[in-house]
């Protein structure tokens, strides 16, 4: 047997290592997928009061900071028991849709751009997003343009781009400007403009992946998403939604609170990264995705019109149940676009201007819950306190970790069917990287991390020797 | 009445009487020597070292707060050395426990950091202590957390001489004093405190803040225990 190692697996945010088993015919007998760092947030916020968490559990992340403090806010609200005013909520998600435009824009244009539009088998000395700048220009302008465009509305908002202190529990510290209400509507059209344009192209160069589109992760699992009470997605606020591979929601409306009904967590003996499954199912069959692709499969529209006309298409072209993970990118594409809607409807509500954005309330309940949608799909932050408002107990549900059985199962599809020990190319590595890629993984978010280099990929023959890595 | 006598500061010669400290006498003049534990109104200890002067013919650094002046006094405020000992001085406060100012109540609104960056402190050079620090949420309306105090013994000045109520006192010694309530009991159990929150508010860290704050949010109003010791005929 031997085995290659992927070491780092690049391009994608914090660290991972693949371990691909070869057999003596040069076939793919096994693989693994490790995440090989701890962060321990949940420890050792142990004693801290509950307030500080959004600040704090922000720091998990520099992508998605906005998530992290927009879940925990939501904890802290349900442990104050209170509502946050209307405006508070509508700014919220409005910071919450500039956070998907900019992380969105990351994932398609600086992290997976290079292996759709420089291909997967190009040089990969080139194959970033330098490679990118060279040839295709516009294409990297569109992905500077779009994630400037999503951090400047969190700075107009926030005063800061990453780790705002904005979000607090109860709502947030501060009306919105008119003034940076109408800079941003003034630049929502050539925002729009950029991400209708990226999406039509990519829609004419989906033919050329036709092998990766049916081999990369493409076994059928549940998925899972919020959406509203009328089966509308929901980024901000909504209820949790299981549906199974084959459509037929299983498991629906079911509040924050109750998520420990549905989902179990299982340690894994070779990753930091725990894994969630369906509880009603049991691990490790219990599989099921979140994110662009799975928001897609769970919700029934957008709820704008742009994003809903594209909606159809992709499911004129890939039936009601979309399995491939090469889709993501897709999926994330079109909710670039419903992000520049929402943000649009929602500056258009004369309601965000609202001065009263924040409700004010001390420790009324011991135990709070906060689920959001990050562009990675769903995030928990649950926290239990004592009657003072200090932290004694915390449980963090990140997108990635979701995901963790789905990426384990697509790294071993996708190196099965293109790894060839005997005639070993770079480009088959690459592709195993690709179909981590599509997930968009926050490793660093998923394990609460520090040290290591980034995702690592090891090829190993039959007597363990190593006989390729990648990073 | 005091004896007027005469000293020099950075080679200017000023007035002053007798009785007074080098502080008093240098701020009185227009001069400016870095505090951080001495507070107007209230009594001064000499614990933070970041108002250490030089002074002729004297072989150590003295601390302008608590020394008085003497004829002919000739007092340096601003030297290489000097600034080389303040920056030690604010390095060790940072080492010796867990300022994280990215997630504190009072960031961009505490003295510690702030005085950090006018003294161009921008590495602790010194490896940090990282002790394990409870933090006191008990009491309804205010929070001490043992992680962001630099003992410089405001909280227990204010308390035992404006409020009259001496809640706050240190324990232990050297590298292990604590900040303790009422012979060191949870805060909510302190039955001398009258909540007043002068403690609080005179704070120069996040150590002592109102609950509720989030990050940034801790703004202190320090000002008006000036004011009121002002009013009770204190030195402001």
């Amino acid at each position: 047997m031997r085995k290659l190692v992927i070491d780092p697996v690049t391009r994608i945010e914090g660290h991972a290592k693949i371990d691909i088993y070869l057999d003596d015919a040069g076939h793919v007998t096994d693989t693994h997928f490790h995440v090989t760092q701890v962060r321990g947030f949940e420890k050792f916020t142990e004693g801290r009061p509950f307030y500080e968490m959004p600040a704090i559990t922000a720091r998990i992340c520099g992508i998605c900071p906005v998530s992290h403090l927009l879940a925990s806010a939501k904890a802290c609200d349900a442990i104050m028991a209170v509502a946050p005013p209307p405006a508070g909520v509508k700014l919220r998600e409005l910071i919450h849709c500039a956070q998907f435009v900019q992380s969105h824009a990351l994932s398609f244009f600086h992290l997976s751009a290079p292996d759709l539009l420089l291909g997967f088998d190009s040089d990969p000395a080139h194959r970033n997003i330098f490679g990118l700048i060279e040839q295709n220009p516009d294409m990297a302008r569109a992905g500077v343009a779009l994630r400037k465009f999503g951090q400047e509305i969190i700075q107009g908002l926030a005063q800061e781009r990453v780790h705002p202190s904005w979000i607090v529990p109860g709502g947030v510290n501060a009306p919105l400007d008119s003034g940076v209400r109408d800079r941003i509507l003034a630049g929502l059209p050539a925002a729009r403009a950029l991400a209708e344009r990226t999406l039509a192209y990519f829609k004419t160069v989906l033919d050329q992946f036709e092998e990766e589109i049916a081999n990369f992760g493409t076994a059928p699992t549940m998925y899972a998403g919020l959406v509203d009470p009328s089966g509308g997605l929901q980024w901000y606020d909504g209820l949790l939604k299981f549906r199974d591979a084959a459509g037929a929601t299983v498991a629906t409306d079911i509040p924050a609170r109750d998520y420990t009904q549905y989902i179990g967590e299982a340690a894994m003996r070779d990753s930091y990264l725990k894994a969630p499954y369906y509880k009603p199912i049991g691990y490790p069959d219990g599989v099921y995705r979140v994110g662009p692709l799975a928001r897609l499969n769970v919700a029934d529209m957008f709820g704008t019109p742009e994003a809903d006309r594209e909606l159809a298409e992709f499911r004129q072209r890939y039936g009601p149940m979309v399995h491939s993970a090469f889709h993501f990118h897709y999926a994330r594409l079109i909710e670039l676009l419903h992000g520049l809607e929402k943000i649009e409807v929602l500056l258009n509500d004369p309601e965000i201007l609202n001065k009263h954005v924040r409700s004010r309330a001390s420790v009324n309940s011991l135990e709070g819950v906060g689920v959001i949608e990050a562009p990675r799909g769903v995030l928990i932050h649950h926290y239990k306190v004592d009657e003072e408002g200090a932290i004694k107990w915390v449980n963090l549900i990140v997108a990635t970790g979701h995901n963790n059985l789905a990426i384990n199962a697509s790294v071993k599809q996708v190196a099965q069917h293109f790894i060839d020990g005997e005639h070993f190319k770079e480009g088959m590595l690459n592709r195993v990287s690709a179909v981590v890629r599509a997930y968009d993984p926050c490793l660093s978010c998923s394990t609460h991390a520090n040290g290591m280099p980034a995702l690592q990929l090891v090829l190993r023959g039959p007597d363990g020797r190593v006989i390729s890595t990648e990073g | 009445m005091p004896e007027n006598i005469s000293i020099r500061i950075d080679g200017e010669y000023v007035a002053a009487q007798e009785g007074q400290t080098i502080l008093e006498v240098a701020r009185a003049g227009g001069k400016y020597i870095p505090t951080l534990c001495w507070l107007a109104g209230i009594s001064s200890v000499g614990a933070c070292r970041l108002c250490i002067v030089e002074v002729s013919g004297v072989g150590r650094l003295l601390p302008a707060c608590t020394t008085p002046v003497q004829d002919g006094m000739s007092v340096t405020t601003t030297s290489e050395k000097l600034t080389q000992y303040r920056r030690i001085a604010i390095e060790f406060l940072f080492s010796e426990r867990n300022h994280v100012c990215a997630v504190c109540v009072s960031n961009n609104h505490c003295e510690l950091q702030a005085m950090a960056q006018k003294l161009g402190v921008t590495s602790v050079r010194y490896p940090y202590a990282y002790p394990k620090l409870g933090v006191d949420v008990s009491h309804p309306r205010y929070v001490l957390d043992h992680n962001r105090c630099i003992l410089c013994t405001r909280c227990v000045r204010v308390c035992t001489e404006v409020e009259g109520a001496h809640v706050w006192d240190v324990s232990g010694r050297g590298i292990r004093s604590m900040i303790v309530c009422d012979m060191n009991r949870p805060w909510a159990q302190a039955s001398s405190c009258t909540n007043c929150g002068k403690c609080v508010q005179v704070c120069p860290t996040g150590a002592l803040a109102e609950k509720g704050f989030a990050v940034d949010e801790m703004v202190k109003q320090d000002h008006n225990m000036t004011r009121l010791t002002a009013r009770r005929g204190g030195h402001s």
